[in-house]
């Protein structure tokens, strides 16, 4: 029948700009029904941003998308929601302290704000919903402590509810066990095969080879190809995305490698992680890869005192440290660039000036009182340096792009001259340029003789910049991986949790 | 396994078994508590702050807060008690409906306060505390609606009883009582209230109407003020400018948040709100038996609110530490 | 790299960054001219009614009746910007002058129950302090219970009596420095050294770090526990202070001295352009808006005005009042 025929989505045109940066330029794709289509590229290639066009979450600044050849508007979620495109976010949101049966049908569209709310029928609509799935979840229980797998399923199960025929998931199976990934594939093939049609968006080739059937390429906010997931190998999946050799923007620099400068052993949060031990030494980058949740960034935390650890010993150039909360830190010499620069790392409407000048006080105000003009020196000195891209240092730094927001909050910590540099995902969320930037700078600082963690979820960054890798599991340091025998599947390996290689063994 | 649900449970039949003790104990102590006259006492204090109660609770769960409760039933028993007194060929009832009408216009005041100008409730609502306050002196003059022009027939409803010789005015409590259970429990905007406290970002993805709902909220908390202030002019038989219902907001975030409403909104039951006004009236009645002058009042309420924070706080980290452990 | 790296023309180069506001408008656009602004306004227009009002002694005479609660709101303005509230000052000013006025009452030297009157309100800083800073619950509410309960033990102790204090130390608001009243030279000297403080020193600007961002401080090394308890200790003891200037201007103490008092606190925190969710606010803007407030309240006062409708001008004033700071950050904010 030729109505099968029409795809149900065509995108034509569709671009994207966010405050007069083009994040996304002229994709058209076309979705078939039946069909799971993966989304891939580097983290700020556009694929999200065109999934949220989808959902609604974004309006395109140009181009035209249309639902079973009809010419279709969706300028909100809701709206999205109502023509049967859901999308399902990596952290479900969801209402806590309501039941898991409301979590479902709330947002339906009921109409009439005094009609009767059917629990009878809206909990034997839900238990079979989540019978359906396969998934064994009390529908009466509050949200509140339900696992992540449980809420996605739970989300799964509310797009099922309005019946929606596109779902989008972005990135669901990153803080999922294999055993919940292998559930949430099932039920996607299942789906499919009801005719429903399903974006999945990841970054973990061998799920999208698993499990997809077409895949769309994007790379700095072009659409670069579509095509049959069997008509492409990996290698060129990897070149597609990133369109040029790895190695040519990462590049280890020659550090001479000395003394021990930090040393953590029996480091223990329970809930968090176990038993963590490691040592970095001046000049050398050690990187700490594994899945998001594995507890890397808690790590970091506890050492750096932000919730410190409950046991556990942590040597500064040999002496043990007893860090309660970050100024212990950093007068230990240590510096943490945060993950989420937004939360913190930046005061937003504060000038940039202020923001660079932040962790080190004693250096603007000698005697409690602020000198303007070392304040101005320093801060200046630092946007030379790091070639920060702004207008005045006196701006708010909520005015400057990501990239260069970051670089100011490493320049933060670079002025307290720590030496030892914890980075959490350095360069996500920030352009290519920047990042090659970046790359040279911490390369850099580990010449300069400092003792560097580098904490990132991207397999091609501790491969090319780390001396030596961490790999985190659930809580637990799985593996130590020298430069030398690093490859992508080993930190893989090791990143996957214990629970799936005995059931694989 | 149904571990929110179970703790709100013990919430509930925690406070019952506070009131009991609260009551044995000063039983034990003074044996007149423990009679039918006492309960009497203890039933007419309730219900004007029962009431209000409920109105506040729903904007708590809202994630808001409504300080101007005292000052809107001030005001709404002022305008009702100037109608009884220079027009008094207005049948007595309308005296309800000018009453609710003005506080629920009150109440709408606020609640657009905060919507259109997304302004934090407290300060808008400690803004109107002190607008309604003088607003009442300016109406009235400053002059008080003494006895003789409050209808009689109005004044009776809090002594005289349809059955077992409770007065009508507990009734009507009652009544608001099961309203609100029936509406928080069984209407989609009552569990959509609970939606947008419990996420407010989440509740407009999923196109709850926000600003509607917090409109409304604040409206129902003014209404139910205002019924309040004609069941003051009921109770006490006047009305005046300044006593009129001032300091009342404090004894009813007491008794809200004693009754284990969650000042981060989204969580809160009805049964929970009447069992706190209860074991709050309770106390106000133990207090003159036990020769502890009525000026201790003002301090009992405030450690009750901060008394509910702690245990607001302690029942919060259990539900974290619950968490944890699924995660773990 | 560098060849095969994302386009870097012109074009994107210059959305790096948005381009600074010009230099008058981050002097003039800000709350703290309107605040001015509506001073002058203010008098002239109460000079109009009243000639009294081009009699310098006269304003500072009506500032007396103020000062105290200016005095506070100075220091309440840290705690906002601080991004905290605290709505307990005046109960806290009631209790101290009670807790003093009894002791010296009952027999106790006048320096010990001086000192029991200012221990006693950094006793109320720390309960709020404690409440808000180790059991993390929000001040909004703390305050609220606090306010209540500070209250109401001041009535407790003091009943429905009013406690004399002994004659020497009655009229604080007679004594003169200089031609000002000594209340008004306090709340000077106090604005002078508190605006330094914020505008100038480490303390300060980490008071408007912690404000901003408060995730942010910490990581940066900033201890917010510490400067915020400091806070709280602080509007403890500086309403202690009040509370006994009140008690010697007005001769005898009750429980309900300064009674709805953090309504003119708050009130003129948020006519000088403090905002209410913390990070932004200067001492100049308070010290400003503390003196547009006695000019507008004596200027209700000379227009012969019933106090119950002063009362609504307040509680009006302090809507419009947010209405107009959000406005002004709004705009010089993108």
């Amino acid at each position: 029948m030729s109505d099968s025929d029409v795809p149900l989505i065509s995108a034509r045109g569709i671009s994207k700009s966010f405050a007069g940066v083009s994040v996304l330029r002229d994709v058209d794709l076309d979705l078939n029904k039946g069909e799971i289509h993966a989304l891939l590229g580097e983290n700020g290639a556009g694929k999200s941003t065109f999934a949220k066009i989808l959902a609604g979450v974004h309006r395109p600044t140009r181009g035209t998308l249309s639902l079973n050849g009809q010419s279709v508007e969706i300028p909100n979620p809701l709206a999205a929601q109502r023509l049967g495109i859901t999308l399902i976010h990596q952290e479900p949101i969801s209402f806590p302290d309501l039941s898991v049966a409301e979590n479902l049908v709330l947002g339906r569209g009921e109409d009439g704000w005094f009609n009767r709310v059917p629990w009878a029928e809206m909990t034997r609509e839900a238990r079979r919903q989540m019978d359906q799935l396969g998934v064994a979840i009390d529908v009466t229980r509050p949200m509140r402590g339900l696992s992540i797998a449980d809420q996605q399923m739970v989300e799964i199960g509310r797009a099922l509810a309005s019946d929606s025929r596109l779902i989008i998931m972005d990135e669901p199976t990153a803080p999922l066990t294999p055993r919940e990934v292998e559930t949430l594939f099932g039920i996607a093939r299942r789906l499919r095969d009801e005719g429903r049609t399903i974006i999945f968006i990841s970054h973990r080739l061998e799920e999208v080879r698993a499990l997809c059937d077409r895949v769309t390429i994007f790379r700095d906010g072009n659409k670069i190809s579509t095509d049959p997931i069997d008509s492409l190998n990996d290698a060129d999946i990897i070149r597609l995305m990133i369109g040029r050799p790895l190695k040519e923007y990462m590049h280890k620099h020659n550090a001479s490698i000395g003394e021990v400068a930090l040393e953590v052993e029996g480091l223990t949060l329970p809930g968090r992680f176990q038993d963590i031990s490691f040592k970095v030494r001046r000049g050398e980058i050690v990187g700490l890869g594994g899945l998001v949740g594995a507890g890397r960034t808690e790590v970091a935390c506890a050492i750096f005192g932000i919730q410190p650890a409950e046991r556990g010993v942590v040597r500064v150039n040999g002496a043990p440290v007893d860090i309660r909360q970050p100024h212990d830190a950093i007068a230990h010499g240590l510096a943490f660039v945060p993950e989420d620069r937004a939360v913190s790392g930046i005061f937003r409407t504060l000038s940039v000036e202020q923001n660079i000048t932040a962790a080190v006080p004693g250096k603007i105000a000698p005697r409690g009182f602020i000198r303007r003009a070392i304040e101005k020196l320093l801060a200046a000195d630092s946007v030379k340096k790091l070639r920060i891209r702004l207008a005045s240092v006196r701006q708010p730094i909520g005015e400057l792009s990501g990239g260069n927001q970051q670089k100011a909050i490493l320049a933060r910590w670079l002025l307290a001259d720590p030496n030892i540099l914890i980075l959490d995902e350095p360069t996500r969320g920030i352009d290519i340029g920047v990042k090659a930037e970046f790359y040279d700078i911490i390369g850099e600082l580990a010449e300069q003789g400092r003792a560097i963690l580098l904490i990132s979820s991207e397999l091609p960054e501790l491969l090319a910049l780390c001396d030596r890798i961490l790999v985190m599991a659930e809580g637990r340091l799985t593996a130590e991986i020298p430069r030398a025998e690093a490859t992508q599947e080993k930190v893989m390996q090791a990143a996957v949790p214990r629970i799936q290689q005995q059931a694989a063994a | 396994m149904n571990i929110v649900r179970s703790i709100l449970v013990r919430r509930e039949t925690g406070i019952a078994v506070m009131i009991v003790l609260l009551c044995l104990a000063v039983g034990l102590y003074k044996p007149q508590f423990l009679t039918l006259n006492q309960l009497r006492v203890i039933l007419l204090l309730v219900p004007l702050i029962m009431i209000v109660a409920m109105g506040q609770m729903l904007v708590l769960v809202a994630r808001h807060v409504d300080l101007s409760v005292g000052s809107m039933l001030g005001l709404s028993a002022m305008l009702a008690g100037m109608m009884f007194r220079d027009m008094p060929y207005i049948p007595w009832p309308v005296g309800f409906v000018v009453a609710i009408g003005a506080g629920a216009l009150l109440g709408l005041l606020n609640g657009a306060l905060v919507t259109v100008f997304k302004l934090p409730a407290i300060i808008v609502t400690l803004g109107t505390l002190n607008l309604y306050r003088g607003l009442t002196f300016i109406v009235s003059d400053a002059r008080q609606v003494d006895r003789q022009f409050v209808p009689s027939a109005l004044k009776s409803m809090s002594q005289t009883s349809p059955i077992f010789g409770i007065p009508w005015i507990i009734f009507m409590a009652l009544g608001i009582v099961l309203l609100a259970w029936w509406f928080t429990r069984h209407t989609i905007v009552g569990r959509q209230i609970f939606a947008l406290g419990s996420n407010p970002s989440a509740a407009e993805l999923r196109g709850v109407k926000v600003n509607q709902i917090t409109l409304l909220v604040f409206t129902i908390s003014g209404a139910l003020s205002g019924l309040a202030g004609i069941m003051y002019a009921s109770r006490w038989g006047f009305v005046n400018p300044s006593n009129t219902g001032a300091g009342f907001e404090f004894q009813v975030i007491a008794a809200v948040v004693i009754g284990g409403v969650s000042i981060n909104g989204g969580v809160g039951t009805v049964p929970g709100v009447m069992l706190g006004v209860l074991l709050l009236g309770c106390v106000a009645a133990a207090l003159p038996l036990l020769g502890i002058p009525g000026t201790a009042q003002g301090a009992i309420y405030g450690a009750i609110i901060l008394v509910a924070l702690l245990i607001d706080r302690s029942v919060r980290q259990q539900g974290i530490a619950s968490l944890k452990m699924v995660r773990a | 790299m560098s060849t095969t790296g994302a386009p870097t023309t012109p074009a994107a180069a210059m959305h790096e960054a948005a381009p600074a506001r010009p230099v008058w408008h981050v002097a003039l656009v800000r709350p703290e001219t309107m605040t001015l602004v509506l001073l002058i306004v203010a008098i002239i227009v109460a000079s109009y009614l009243s000639p009294y009002f081009l009699d310098i002694g006269y304003i500072l005479r009506s500032f007396t009746l103020s000062a105290e609660f200016a005095l506070v709101a100075l220091v309440l303005t840290m705690v906002i910007i601080a991004g905290e509230i605290d709505l307990s000052p005046a109960s806290n000013m009631a209790l101290s002058a009670c807790l003093f006025a009894w002791a010296q009452a009952s027999g106790i030297p006048m320096p010990i129950a001086i000192a029991i009157g200012l221990l006693a309100g950094l006793a109320m800083g720390a309960l709020n302090a404690f409440m808000v800073i180790a059991l993390q619950l929000p001040s909004i509410i703390v305050t609220i219970g606090t306010l209540t309960l500070y209250r109401g033990l001041a009535q407790i102790i003091a009943g429905d009596k009013s406690i004399r204090v002994p004659d020497w130390f009655i009229g604080i608001d007679k004594v003169m420095v200089l031609g000002i009243p000594v209340p008004v030279v306090i709340f000077i000297v106090a604005a002078l050294v508190l605006g330094l403080i914020l505008a100038g020193t480490i303390f300060g600007r980490q008071i408007y770090q912690i404000g901003t961002n408060e995730v942010a401080a910490r990581y940066a090394g900033i201890r917010t526990r510490r400067i915020k308890l400091t806070l709280f200790l602080l509007i403890g003891l500086v309403s202690a202070v009040a509370g006994m200037m009140t008690a010697s201007r007005l001769g005898s103490v009750r429980y309900d001295l300064g009674l709805g008092g953090e309504l003119q606190m708050v009130l003129m925190a948020m006519l000088g352009g403090t905002y209410i969710f913390g990070g932004r606010g200067t001492i100049l803007g308070t010290f400003l808006a503390a003196w547009l407030l006695v000019v507008v309240s004596t200027g209700m006062t000379v227009a012969n005005l019933l106090p119950a409708i002063q009362l609504t001008v307040l509680g009006v004033l302090l809507i419009v009042a947010i209405i107009a700071t959000n406005f002004i950050y709004s705009r010089t904010q993108r």
